[in-house]
């Protein structure tokens, strides 16, 4: 049981860190929002998954990755970004999804269950953390000159679209692996919220990279312990400690 | 790198976006060690001149840089949110690692001396967050930027805006300064017609198509300026900015 525990905290803290790192370039290319937007459509890709009897992380990928593609494809080829169309697509989906989950299985898809994560789950999740924090590494330079100046990105020679595609695979990777964890509805949340709360104790880049992760990672350990010990999901467990981080922050910052 | 080699050679440029046609019929040439300024109204297509030759954008016709020329571009703002933590140093360190080439063009730009009532002078600078310099320092670091990739050309996008009075001739006395220690081709947009005379060696006079080029003492006369400005003209000429201060 305790070991049990460990490998849950560890495996959270994992998801928690990914989240937050990733969230925080997120924030700085304003694009706050898609992380939460994105999470929708992983519910009718594990509904799938779930009827043909798969991993439903998998189908859940599976159902980002093409909802990623689409979002990259739009913003490259369009000259004004389809808000309004991306917000239909993505609550239409989730509709669909929650029609199509096998009703056992609903509950756990909308709120997540930490419980249920599995041994090879927690394999799936280092290896996917582990990706995510090394590419995101090798593309940071090349993703932040474009956040500050698209025209300065290019001329010095960086495939700005190529990069941002890359930089949304990894954003569906982490809500596919944050789906597991605090459920579909609250996906966003891991990768918001950490980023908000670094960005108003940061002073420079590094810092703001180092708190987002830091913030994910503290959010997931403590709120899974809470969870534990006053047995309640460990979804908004989670979710809720990290508000009260932000709340922390946004209150320091502004008597500092 | 012979006098008169020409460095840069555009012909019958064309740009348009959805039909609109931005720029056309556009042919220039820039020769090494030039000092080129692009004039015109606002909405003339300057900045989309600067994006096509840079190849940034698609366009029509011939844009021909000479071989192993680099290019290093000043753009006129950055699109960074005044909160977003990201210090001067992080942002030049997305071009050159090496700290003391850094160190060594904030100087180059005129960062430590003129900081030196600032007791910590260029270290202070580096730790400072980007959106936070004011107009001017920010165009100094934009400029250091440019500079790290040692480029034999530097094409700058409206150097005077955003700074005020006082800094304004300082930035030109910059480039002006850059281009006689480095050996550098300057390209530069702009619309203040005295500064023109006094920093470049020759002028396009740009309105959608190519209204004059050549040495600005020699083409800048009435006829093009009213090509270029129409009724606006009488403005420009008495260094009355039609931008408010």
């Amino acid at each position: 049981m305790g070991i049990n525990l460990l490998f849950l905290i560890f495996t959270g803290a994992l998801v928690g860190a990914a989240s937050g790192y990733l969230g925080s370039f997120m924030v700085l290319k304003r694009m706050s929002l898609v992380g939460d937007a994105l999470s929708h459509v992983a519910l009718p890709g594990m509904a799938i998954a779930i009827t043909f009897g798969i991993n439903p992380m998998l189908g859940a990928l599976l159902a980002l990755t093409l909802a990623v593609i689409g979002i990259w494809y739009m913003g490259e080829k369009s000259e004004i970004y389809p808000e309004a169309l991306v917000g239909v697509f993505f609550t239409a989906s989730l509709a669909i999804g929650i029609l199509i989950t096998p009703e056992p299985e609903l509950f756990e898809a909308l709120f997540g269950n930490l419980e249920k994560i599995g041994f090879s789950d927690g394999l799936i999740t280092i290896a996917a953390a582990t990706l995510i924090f090394l590419v995101t590494a090798q593309i940071s330079r090349q993703l932040l000159l474009g956040v500050v100046s698209e025209d300065l990105a290019k001329s010095a020679g960086i495939k700005i679209s190529k990069v941002n595609l890359v930089y949304l695979l990894l954003v569906g990777l982490v809500v596919a692996l944050g789906v597991k964890f605090v459920g579909t509805l609250l996906t966003g949340a891991l990768v918001i919220v950490p980023a908000a709360s670094a960005k108003n104790m940061a002073k420079s880049l590094i810092g703001f990279h180092f708190w987002a992760s830091f913030i994910g990672v503290f959010s997931a350990v403590v709120g899974i312990l809470i969870a534990k010990f006053l047995e309640i999901p460990s979804g908004p467990s989670v979710v809720l400690v990290s508000i009260a981080i932000f709340i922390l922050s946004y209150i320091f910052k502004n008597r500092s | 790198m012979g006098k008169g080699d020409s460095l840069l050679s555009v012909s019958k440029l064309k740009v348009r976006f959805n039909h609109h046609i931005i720029l056309d019929d556009i042919s220039f040439e820039v020769k090494r060690d030039d000092t080129l300024a692009i004039i015109g109204p606002n909405g003339a297509g300057k900045t989309v001149l600067f994006r096509a030759i840079l190849g940034l954008i698609p366009y029509e016709g011939s844009v021909e840089w000479a071989s192993g020329i680099k290019i290093g571009y000043v753009p006129q703002k950055l699109s960074v949110a005044k909160d977003i933590p990201l210090t001067v140093k992080e942002f030049l360190k997305f071009k050159e690692r090496d700290m003391t080439k850094i160190t060594k063009v904030l100087e180059e730009v005129g960062f430590v001396e003129k900081n030196s009532q600032d007791e910590h002078g260029g270290a202070h600078l580096l730790k400072t967050k980007l959106g936070v310099l004011s107009g001017g320092e920010l165009q100094r670091v934009l400029i250091a930027f440019a500079i790290l990739g040692n480029p034999n050309v530097l094409l700058f996008d409206e150097p005077t805006s955003g700074v005020d009075l006082s800094g304004e001739e300082t930035v030109y006395s910059l480039i002006a300064k850059l281009q006689k220690e480095k050996d550098l081709t300057i390209i530069f947009i702009s619309h203040e017609l005295e500064v023109v005379y006094k920093y470049a060696a020759s002028v396009l006079c740009l309105n959608k198509r190519k209204i004059c080029f050549g040495p600005p003492k020699e083409v800048v006369d009435k006829e093009s300026l009213e090509a270029l400005y129409g009724e606006e003209v009488h403005f420009y000429k008495h260094h009355d900015h039609s931008h408010g201060h």
